[in-house]
């Protein structure tokens, strides 16, 4: 027996959300939301939190000396594999 | 490419048009600047060993950042904190339901997010959460290269996600509550 999707309950709603987003359906026109101010603030945050999360730190630089580090890692292995 | 073939300088160039973005996927990854520097230098170093072996089948720049991402990954499941334990956070089963909203009208988030509280809270998730959460909102993979680098399936990278999502925002609205009774 197919549930009409207007008569989901939260947790049925809830419980399916993560596929449907992850499908990238547009869940904002599912009918359980005309009637559950609940579930349509639950949305609304996990688009908010997306959204900002686009937003979110910027491109940050090591610190100047990390590349002599590596050079000198690397001049390490390269001497350590070089023929005797 | 010079630097496949052992060109010292080429590859200080590669460091420099590379290290921004390497080092922030680490640190966004791990969430502190000592540890990230550490992994960023591991990431170039492994890149050093294995850049003969690139081959041109994807962008250089994909390439390198699935290195280091795999770099980040085994640290973290070397360290086998509790916290960061991959394996938990890519089993469903293991999971208790973060964030579940059934009840009576909840605390919004009202459509805008305090960046640094954001920070804050992605830096608190377990790792499991954080490393789906920035790979897939923050660098824009999607749910298959996820379920590719990370060897789940699509259908446990969305469901890892869905949970990152609704542990952050019991996370922000904890904090507005704080704010709000201060």
């Amino acid at each position: 027996m197919t549930v009409d999707p207007e008569d989901l309950t939260c947790q049925e709603f809830q419980e399916q959300l993560a596929d449907r987003i992850g499908s990238g359906e547009d869940v904002s026109r599912h009918p359980h939301l005309r009637n559950c101010a609940t579930c349509r603030a639950l949305l609304a945050d996990l688009e908010t939190i997306a959204e900002a999360a686009r937003q979110l730190l910027p491109i940050e630089q090591p610190k100047e000396d990390l590349w002599d580090r590596i050079e000198l890692a690397i001049k390490k292995e390269d001497g350590s594999t070089q023929p005797d | 490419m010079r630097a496949q073939a052992g060109d010292h300088h080429a590859f200080a160039q590669l460091y420099s048009l590379h290290k921004r973005r390497i080092y922030s996927l680490c640190l966004r990854m791990v969430g502190n600047t000592a540890e990230a520097e550490d992994l960023t230098q591991e990431a170039f170093l492994q890149l050093h060993r294995k850049i003969a072996t690139f081959r041109g089948d994807s962008a250089f720049s994909t390439w390198l950042h699935r290195l280091a991402i795999n770099v980040v990954l085994m640290h973290l499941r070397k360290k086998g904190l509790p916290q960061v334990s991959l394996d938990e956070a890519m089993e469903p089963a293991h999971d208790d339901g973060p964030g579940r909203s059934f009840g009576a009208p909840d605390l919004s988030l009202s459509g805008s997010i305090d960046r640094l509280a954001l920070e804050r809270a992605v830096a608190d998730l377990p790792a499991g959460y954080r490393l789906i959460f920035v790979l897939h909102d923050v660098e824009g993979y999607e749910h298959n290269e996820i379920a590719g680098m990370l060897d789940c399936s699509i259908g446990n990278s969305k469901s890892q996600l869905h949970k990152a999502r609704l542990k952050l925002r019991e996370a922000l609205r904890t904090t507005l509550q704080q704010e709000g009774s201060r």
